[in-house]
Order: C-alpha cells, then sequence, then structure tokens
C-alpha cells in the first residue's frame, strides 16, 4: 500500500530520514530495524573530513532546533569503505548526501559516488553552515544552474537536489534545476537564522549565522513543496519539521511523492515508524489502495 | 532484541529530596550501567527536545534520576506523579569502566554532578572509594552512598556545611589508585589535569548541550586526543588525557 517508486528506484514506503538527522544509520539501527524505512539519506559528505563547527552547535527554540554543526563528516571515501557497506545490508533506499564549497568539489565527490551501488545522489546545494560558496549555490538560481548543469554531465545516478529555502526565488530555482537536469528535489534544507545569548551578550554560533528546522518551519517549508510541485515535472521529496503522519501526508497531499523525517528522529528515536504505521493506518481508513491515491490530493 | 529502548515508563516516585533537587523512580526492566544516561522526556510537543539525564541508580526493575529543575523540560519532569508515564530512550553513552577499576578511588562531584555516582560507587564494590562532593550550601543525597563508600568528605561553596571551598581542596590524587569525577567542567579539569600530573588514571563525565542522544546530530561533538568524539555516544565518560592531556 505503501510502495512508492522514486526516480526509478523501488521503496518500501515513502518515509525517509533526512541527511544529517540519521548519522549513517548505524545508531538507529540499536533502537528498530532501519530496513523498515523507505530510504537513508547519509550525513552530508564532502570530498575531505571534515570537523565542522567550534562552538555551540544545537539551540532550541520554541518548537524549533538551530543547528551549526558545519558539515562535519569523516569524508566520501571513509563513507564508501565503513559506511556504505552497513546501510546495504540493510533493505531500505540509500541516498548519498554530497555536500560541497565548490562545483570542482561537487564533481570529485560525484565520480566516486558513480563507482558505488548507492540508489541515488543528493546534492546538497543549500547547506547554510559552510562558508564561502555553499549558501551561494543555494540562494542564487543562476549558480545554481550551473552547479548542477555541470554535475548531470558526469553522474552516472540519479540526482536529486536538494533545495534551501533561502533561495531568492524558490520556485524559479525549482525549475532552474530541473532545466539543469535534476532527475528530483528534495526541499526544504533548514532557514537560516540566529540566536543571541542575551546575558552574555554575544550571539550563541560562532559563525553567527545557523540553520532551523522542526515544526516551526512546517507550514512555510509546506507552503513551498506545494509551490514548486505544481511548478515542475519532476518528482519532489517533501520535508521541513514533519513529526507526525498527518504532517507527512500532508506533504504528500501538497504534491510530494516521498517525504523526509529529520529533526523529529531526535525527539523519538523510532518516529519514522510511527509516521509509517499512522499513514498506513489513514491509507486504510480512507479506502485507499495506495499511496499515491493522496499525492497531489489536496492541490487546487 | 535491540540494544537500545526508547519506551514510556511508568513513574513510581517523583519528589523533591532538596531544593530544586528531585528524586525520580520508573519502571525500566532492562540493563543500564553506571555512568550511562537517558534522553527523557514527559511531555508531548514541548519542549522540542527531550532532556539528557544521568542514571543515578538502576536494579534491572527500576532506574532512578536525581535531577535538578533548571529550565522548562526538568520544570514539567518535576511535576510528574506517581501513575504517569515518562518517554525514556536509552540507555546512552558509554559509562565508567567500573570493571577495570581497582583499590582506593576517589570520587568526586560537584553539584548535581553526583547523581551518575551512586550506582557508579555501587559497581565498584571490590575498591575502597572516598565521596568527595562540592555543593553551593547544602549536601542532599549522600544517605544512599553511606553503604558503599569508606569515607565522604563535603565542601560547600557557603562554608555552611563541611569545608568552605572547592570540593578540589578534599583530596591530593597522589592517594588514590584511580579517581572518578562528575560536576562543573573546571572543576573537572583541574582535577583531571592534577590526576594527569601525578599519573593517576582519572575518568571525567562530560555534560553538553545534546540533541540526538545517540551520536546522529553531532550537536556535542568534543575535541580529544583521538580526534571528534560525540560526547553522547563515544562519552560522556573519557579518561581525563583523552580532553586534557
Amino acid at each position: 500500500m505503501l510502495e512508492t517508486v522514486f526516480n526509478g528506484i523501488a521503496m518500501k514506503n515513502p518515509v525517509v530520514a533526512a541527511s544529517g538527522t540519521f548519522g549513517f544509520g548505524r545508531e538507529y539501527d540499536e533502537f528498530f530495524d532501519i530496513s523498515r524505512l523507505g530510504g537513508i539519506c547519509s550525513k552530508g559528505l564532502t570530498m575531505e573530513e571534515r570537523f565542522g563547527n567550534e562552538g555551540e552547535r544545537v539551540y532550541e527554540t520554541p518548537s524549533g532546533l538551530i543547528n551549526s554543526i558545519g558539515l562535519q563528516n569523516p569524508g566520501v571515501d571513509a563513507f564508501l569503505r565503513e559506511d556504505l557497506p552497513f546501510l546495504r545490508s540493510k533493505d531500505t533506499a540509500v541516498i548519498a548526501n554530497l555536500g560541497g564549497s565548490t562545483i570542482e568539489s561537487y564533481l570529485e565527490g560525484v565520480e566516486k559516488l558513480n563507482e558505488t551501488d548507492v540508489d541515488l545522489i543528493e546534492l546538497n546545494i543549500s547547506c547554510p553552515n559552510v562558508k564561502h560558496g555553499g549558501m551561494a549555490l543555494g540562494i542564487k538560481c543562476d549558480i545554481a544552474y550551473e552547479a548542477v548543469r555541470q554535475v548531470r554531465q558526469i553522474c552516472k545516478k540519479p540526482l536529486m537536489v536538494k533545495l534551501s529555502p533561502n533561495a531568492e526565488n524558490i520556485v524559479e530555482m525549482a525549475l532552474r534545476c530541473e532545466e539543469a537536469g535534476a532527475d528530483s528535489l528534495s526541499l526544504v534544507n533548514t532557514f537560516q537564522a540566529m540566536a543571541i545569548d542575551v546575558d552574555k551578550r554575544r550571539p550563541v554560533f560562532d559563525n553567527l549565522f545557523a540553520g532551523l528546522s522542526g515544526p516551526a518551519i512546517l507550514p512555510i517549508a509546506l507552503r513551498m513543496v506545494y509551490q514548486v510541485c505544481g511548478a515542475v515535472t519532476i518528482p519532489v521529496m517533501g520535508l521541513g519539521g514533519i513529526a507526525s503522519w498527518r504532517d507527512a501526508a500532508a506533504f504528500l497531499m501538497a504534491g510530494a511523492t516521498a517525504v523526509q523525517v529529520g529533526t523529529a528522529n531526535f525527539i523519538k528515536p523510532d518516529i519514522c515508524l510511527d509516521i509509517i504505521d499512522g499513514l498506513e493506518q489513514f491509507l486504510r481508513s480512507q479506502g485507499c489502495r495506495s499511496v499515491s491515491e493522496i499525492i497531489g490530493a489536496a492541490r487546487q | 532484541m535491540p540494544a537500545k529502548h526508547c519506551e514510556s515508563a511508568v513513574v513510581i516516585e517523583n519528589q523533591p529530596v532538596a531544593d530544586g533537587i528531585f528524586r525520580m523512580v520508573a519502571w525500566w526492566p532492562y540493563p543500564v550501567q553506571a555512568g550511562q544516561f537517558f534522553m527523557v522526556r514527559g511531555w508531548d510537543r514541548f519542549p522540542l527536545l527531550s532532556r539528557p539525564i544521568s542514571v543515578h541508580d538502576a536494579d534491572g526493575e527500576r532506574v532512578v534520576f536525581l535531577y535538578e529543575v533548571r529550565g522548562e523540560g526538568t520544570r514539567l519532569l518535576s511535576e510528574k506523579k506517581p501513575g504517569e508515564t515518562v518517554l525514556l530512550s536509552g540507555p546512552a553513552g558509554n559509562g565508567f569502566p567500573t570493571g577495570q577499576i581497582r583499590g582506593k578511588v576517589a570520587v568526586v562531584s560537584g553539584g548535581i554532578g553526583i547523581a551518575p555516582l551512586l550506582l557508579t560507587v555501587k559497581a565498584l564494590s571490590g575498591c575502597a572509594v572516598t565521596l568527595c562532593c562540592g555543593f553551593r550550601d547544602k549536601s542532599y543525597g549522600l544517605d544512599a552512598f553511606r553503604p558503599y563508600v569508606q569515607e565522604i568528605r563535603v565542601a560547600t561553596d557557603s562554608g555552611k556545611e563541611g569545608h568552605k571551598g572547592f570540593v578540589t581542596d578534599l583530596l591530593d590524587p597522589a592517594d588514590f589508585d584511580a579517581v572518578i569525577t562528575c560536576g562543573p567542567e573546571v572543576m573537572m579539569e583541574k582535577l583531571a589535569r592534577d590526576c594527569i600530573a601525578k599519573q593517576v588514571v582519572c575518568y571525567v563525565s562530560m555534560e553538553r548541550h545534546m540533541a540526538c542522544g545517540v551520536g546522529a546530530c553531532l550537536g556535542c561533538t568534543h575535541h580529544t586526543a583521538h580526534g571528534a568524539k560525540c560526547v553522547c555516544k563515544d562519552g560522556p565518560v573519557f579518561r581525563g588525557e583523552e580532553l586534557y592531556a
């Protein structure tokens, strides 16, 4: 009933763990069988190992979480050597999230991933926590177009581009990425935000600005997914604050083919299972035979 | 069976033991090690994140938390009544390697840092344990320790009880085979550096803001001698020289 095909990849359900909230799956596999998930997006990978940002990295807000991790990751090679075999041993779609700061570094990463058995590459052009380039890629349509175009030319995997809600125009950005050859889109990444420690009279984060996620951003993310799904012809994975099956259903009804669950994994490690089971019960109660029957159901 | 659990646990007791300090007992039928913690939530959607709370005691049927009310999350926890439930995820973290520790052991706490040390001294059954604990004004929770320790030394900031001054004034690490500590970072660093200088094994339990508690969000990453480590998953217990060498 929940079976979903996304860019030709057969997934057992449309619920995918979002990048940066699920490690490489091992930590959550201690709580539940992660093979039950539709898919898993890896932590954002870069060519070189990165420590990430100094100082405070997480800050809780009303119904939200601001993070300034800064793409801490072991590097593409270590991922391929140590983490991909584990993920591949699970019966779930494996999505490699690829970050970078220059077009050249994306191209290098894609070449490495081409030779592996990852199902899909999620091109992260939207990390707000990496200085010099990462953010501009996600904001400026022309720069994003050029990056996606060049990546598309060498990429042998289905290519999903992860969009930033900080883009100058989210619909224009989506259309340009489609035009540049993206096979699908995921949206939205975190909103650029900040926090100030009033006792110390200074910003909480060393980088000043950081990325806001969690239920606080859901209504805006949903609006953007709705708009983008109305503009592009390629499939969309919707995300942004999803923490219940109702939230997930809303994104599907807005037109997303699948959803990603991010910050909510921190609330309850097995929350994806609640969402999967809840969606299935909802579909039954609605007399649906397939989840595809509710995709875009709320569109006017 | 999974190694970790995320389950509703029924609260058996939840009482204040001192000003702003509560002791909660809940049913928890799984093994827990000294020095581990749980991600605890006693509410639905607000606050967003669960709270990392260290294990004060556990016996395979029940888990005990000794916690300080600091913000909205711990305030909501303090309002839990027997029969109500809290959501527990864990146990999280590595805990103290109590099985490897022998001889004379100093267990040193500052403030609510005493919380994870009761199960720890129970697990140090073959050792001669001296508990050195610092508080603001008055001690709390010490009766539970008495059967398991040879000596208790108390320091307070105000001097209202025990030594007036730092808990680190109460011991010379050179007198011990190992030191275990939990409390304010400045206190632990001073003690750990002293231990390193005197070549005494020291285990430090760190506290950090954390979101997930499982090693996924990388919000609590800390530089160590062995590279970047998650306080929640690779810690919270580290060897002193991993942190301060």
